[in-house]
C-alpha cells in the first residue's frame, strides 16, 4: 500500500461533503432541535407563571375575604352600639315624659284642690251668713256685713 | 491502494471489498487470511474481525450515548444531547405505535436499538473509502472494510435475530398448534390443500429474514462499490461524483435503517396476530 493522489482526491471530496453538511444539512436539524428546546422551555415557563399567578390570586382572594369579614364585624359592632344608644335614648325620653306627666298631673291636682277649697270657702261663708241670718232673724244687713264675712271666709 | 505502484482496478475493488478474516485455514491453521482465496478456503469457520469490531464499536457508541442522555435526563428544558436523543426516541416510538398492534414491551426498545445501530453502522460509509484501509495498512493490517452493513454476515445476523423473535412470539401467542394451523390452513382453508399451504407459508416465513438482510446488504454494498469506483477517477475529479453520491447517501443511510426497523416491527406485529 502506498499513499497517492487518490487519497488527496478523497480528502477534497470529503471536505466538500463536510462543508455541504455544515451548510445545508446541519442547520435544519439544529433549528428543529432548538425549536423543540424553546417550545419545552416556553411550556415550562408558562406553567410556572400560571402557578405563580394562581398563588397570587389565591392570596388576593384570602385578603379580600379577610377584609370583608373585618368590615362585616365592624358594621355589626356599630349596629349593636347604635341599637343600644337608641334604646338608651328611648328610655331617657320615656322617663322625661313620665316625669312631665307626673308634674302636670300634680299641678292639676293642686289646682283642683285650690278650686275645691275656694268653693268650700264660699259655700261656708254663705252657710255662715244663712246661719247668722237665721240666728239674728234678718237683723243683719247682708250688704253691711259683707266685708266682714268675706274676711271670715278668707281666714278659713 | 494496494501494494505496488501499478494497481489494476479489479484488484483495487476486490481489495476494498475483502474483509479482515480470521479463521481455520486447512493449511495454515487458525490465522488471518492474507488473501481472498485464503479467506474462501477457511469456509464457514471464520470471523470477519473488521465487521465484528466496527459493529460492536457502533453498538457501544449507541449504548454510551443513550445511557449518557438517560443519566442527565431532566424533566425541565433538555440539553442538546438529551434533546437529540429524545427526538430519535419519539420518532421510533411513534413508528412502533403505528406499525405494531399488539402489546409487548420488548418491541419499542428493539426497534430503537435496530434503528440507531444500523444508522450508525451505515453512517460509517460516508467516511472516504481509503482512509481506514490506508491507516490499518500502516499498522500492518492488510484488509479493513469498515461498514458492517456491507457484509451480509452482519445483516443476516440481525435478520436472524428478528426471525427468532418472530418464531418465538408466533408460538407464544398462538401456541404450537395455532402456529401450525396458521401455516397449514392459510391461505386455503381445506385439508386437501395443506401441503400446498405449508409450502407457501414456510417460503413466506423464510423469505422475511432473508429479504430484510438482503435489502440492507444490497443497498449498502452497491453504494460502497460505487464509492470505490468513484475513488478510481483522477484525484481532481473525485469530488465531482463523490460529493453528490455522499449527499445522496445521507438519505439512503437513514432510509435503509428505517426500512429494516419498520419491517422488523411489522413482521413481529403479524407474529402477534391471529389470522
Amino acid at each position: 500500500m502506498n499513499i497517492n493522489m487518490t487519497l488527496i482526491g478523497q480528502t477534497i471530496a470529503f471536505a466538500i461533503f463536510v462543508w455541504f453538511c455544515i451548510k445545508y444539512v446541519w442547520p435544519p436539524i439544529s433549528n428543529a432541535l432548538h425549536e423543540r428546546q424553546k417550545k419545552i422551555a416556553d411550556g415550562l415557563d408558562a406553567a410556572s407563571r400560571a402557578s405563580r399567578d394562581l398563588e397570587v390570586a389565591q392570596e388576593q382572594a384570602e385578603q379580600t375575604l379577610r377584609e370583608s369579614k373585618e368590615q362585616a364585624s365592624q358594621i355589626l359592632e356599630q349596629a349593636n352600639k347604635r341599637s343600644a344608644q337608641i334604646v338608651e335614648e328611648a328610655r331617657e325620653q320615656a322617663r322625661a315624659e313620665g316625669e312631665r306627666l307626673v308634674a302636670s298631673a300634680r299641678s292639676e291636682i293642686e289646682q283642683e284642690v285650690n278650686r275645691a277649697k275656694e268653693d268650700l270657702r264660699s259655700q261656708v261663708s254663705h252657710l255662715a251668713i244663712i246661719g247668722a241670718e237665721r240666728v239674728l232673724e234678718a237683723s243683719v244687713d247682708e250688704q253691711a256685713h259683707r266685708k266682714l264675712l268675706d274676711e271670715l271666709a278668707a281666714e278659713l | 491502494m494496494a501494494a505496488g505502484n501499478e494497481v489494476s482496478p479489479t484488484y483495487y475493488i476486490q481489495h476494498h471489498l475483502q474483509n479482515l478474516t480470521f479463521g481455520n485455514h486447512p493449511e495454515n491453521g487458525w490465522s488471518l487470511a492474507s488473501s481472498a482465496e485464503e479467506a474462501r478456503e477457511m469456509g464457514f469457520w471464520a470471523v470477519h474481525l473488521d465487521t465484528m469490531g466496527w459493529s460492536i464499536a457502533m453498538g457501544l457508541l449507541f449504548i454510551w450515548l443513550f445511557r449518557k442522555a438517560g443519566k442527565i435526563a431532566t424533566t425541565g428544558v433538555p440539553g442538546n444531547l438529551q434533546n437529540a436523543v429524545e427526538m430519535v426516541f419519539e420518532f421510533v416510538e411513534s413508528m412502533v405505535q403505528g406499525a405494531f398492534h399488539g402489546r409487548n414491551p420488548l418491541i419499542a426498545p428493539l426497534a430503537l436499538t435496530l434503528f440507531v445501530w444500523i444508522l450508525l453502522m451505515n453512517t460509517l460509509k460516508i467516511i472516504p473509502v481509503d482512509y481506514f484501509p490506508e491507516l490499518f495498512a500502516r499498522l500492518g493490517v492488510d484488509y479493513m472494510k469498515i461498514v458492517p452493513t456491507t457484509d451480509p454476515n452482519a445483516t443476516l445476523g440481525m435478520a436472524l435475530g428478528v426471525f427468532c423473535l418472530i418464531l418465538y412470539y408466533s408460538i407464544k401467542m398462538k401456541g404450537v398448534g395455532g402456529f401450525a394451523k396458521e401455516l397449514s390452513l392459510t391461505p386455503f382453508n381445506h385439508w386437501a390443500l395443506i401441503p400446498f399451504n405449508l409450502l407457501l407459508e414456510i417460503i413466506a416465513l423464510l423469505v422475511k429474514p432473508f429479504s430484510l438482510a438482503m435489502r440492507l446488504f444490497g443497498n449498502m454494498f452497491a453504494g460502497e462499490v460505487i464509492f470505490i469506483l468513484i475513488a478510481m477517477l483522477p484525484f481532481w475529479a473525485i469530488w465531482l461524483l463523490d460529493v453528490p453520491w455522499a449527499i445522496f447517501h445521507i438519505l439512503i443511510v437513514t432510509l435503509q435503517a428505517f426500512i429494516f426497523t419498520v419491517l422488523s416491527v411489522v413482521y413481529l406485529s403479524s407474529a402477534h396476530e391471529h389470522h
